[in-house]
């Protein structure tokens, strides 16, 4: 069976290969792909959209639809993974391992036994796999996490002009949570960036977006056509696009950055939230 | 003198070979992670500067990360 199916994906392989001699060149102007709409794009796209960044206003504008339903996948995602992994929270259980800070001294303590408060500055709770004393990794993290937060959101705002855009700088974001998550431990993220708060912010961000287009339809125009919301912003209709696309890119950057983080809780502490990566 | 997309695209096809072969289901993450980065650059040298943005930043750091800990409560050894 394993030798079929090699001599299938051979088969398949060498087809597509010996295919490609027949592709267009690369960056070849007469390529199919570049006669019809790219064009347009390309010589159009500053003009209408104000976006010197063609690919963020093909992405934002002239496909929101599209871009609108990617970020609706998303957070599917994230739902999807919140309701096949997540768990209900047992107390007790397992045995619970605290560090004493003054003296580092690392206490077991068994299941039913006494614990110390929650927010305690004296014991602080550790995973039960072993975890070292980890100076040097925990601060620079935390000198290295708001350079990536402000990097990211430099990023959402650049969309238009430098690479980037919602997309990026939402996973970003993210990324700065997880590496604090791994850094110091899953509760203390948990504690600064919730269950809830990611839930609420994936649907605020879907609900921007959404919102948008929906906002664009009662002023008259097409769904998503940003050019109808000139005046409640009060310039003129080829900005009204480009302050658009960056209301749609804040929105899908909120969607990416909740679920993303939400997807890591729920993978990394098999749906418990309390010990994790 | 290789031209260097062509030698993007060898490592490319090694690094992809290679998270295939190997049983050990954490370096299979990491060889991953590592055919994710050479794919960014290979977008790079395309000029798809956005596209290389994403791979990086999805493919190499978050994908990678949600794979870890995937095997961080599973196994790391797989089956076939």
């Amino acid at each position: 069976m394993r030798l079929l199916a090699l001599i299938a994906v051979i088969l398949t392989g060498g087809l597509i290969i010996f295919q490609t001699g027949a592709f267009p060149d690369f960056g070849d102007a007469n390529a199919p792909a570049n006669t019809y709409l790219s064009t347009y794009y390309l010589e159009h796209g500053q003009a209408d959209t104000h976006a010197p960044n063609i690919v963020t206003s093909v992405l934002a504008d002239y496909r929101g639809y599209d871009t609108m339903f990617e970020t609706t996948v998303v957070f599917a995602a994230g739902l999807a993974c919140f309701f096949l992994l997540r768990r209900k929270k047992v107390p007790g259980g397992e045995p619970r391992i605290y560090r004493h800070m003054p003296t580092g001294i690392t206490l077991r303590i068994a299941d039913g036994g006494k614990l110390p408060a929650e927010d305690s500055e004296v014991f602080r709770r550790l995973d039960t796999e072993f975890v070292p004393q980890q100076l040097i990794i925990k601060n620079t993290c935390r000198i290295v996490i708001p350079f990536i937060q402000i990097f990211a959101l430099y990023v959402i705002a650049h969309g238009h002009y430098s690479p980037g855009g919602g997309f990026q700088g939402g996973v970003l974001l993210a990324a700065s949570i997880i590496l604090y998550a791994i850094s110091h431990d899953l509760r203390r993220a948990i504690r600064r960036f919730s269950e809830k708060t990611a839930a609420l912010m994936g649907s605020l961000g879907v609900l921007i977006y959404a919102g948008t287009g929906a906002l664009c339809l009662l002023m008259g125009a097409n769904f998503l056509n940003y050019k109808a919301l000139a005046p409640l912003l009060g310039v003129d209709a080829v900005m009204a696009r480009s302050h658009g696309i960056l209301i749609v890119e804040i929105g899908v950057a909120f969607a990416v950055m909740a679920m993303i983080i939400w997807i890591y809780y729920n993978l990394s502490s098999a749906g418990k939230h309390d010990e994790g990566l | 003198m290789i031209p260097i997309d062509l030698a993007i695209l060898t490592l490319v096809t090694i690094s992809g070979i290679g998270a295939l072969a190997i049983k050990d289901l954490l370096g299979a993450a990491i060889v991953f992670s590592a055919y994710s980065f050479l794919m960014c650059l290979a977008w790079a040298i395309m000029g798809a500067v956005d596209v290389a943005f994403t791979e990086a930043a999805v493919g190499a750091g978050v994908s990678t990360i949600f794979c870890v800990a995937a095997v961080f409560h599973t196994t790391r050894r797989t089956k076939d």
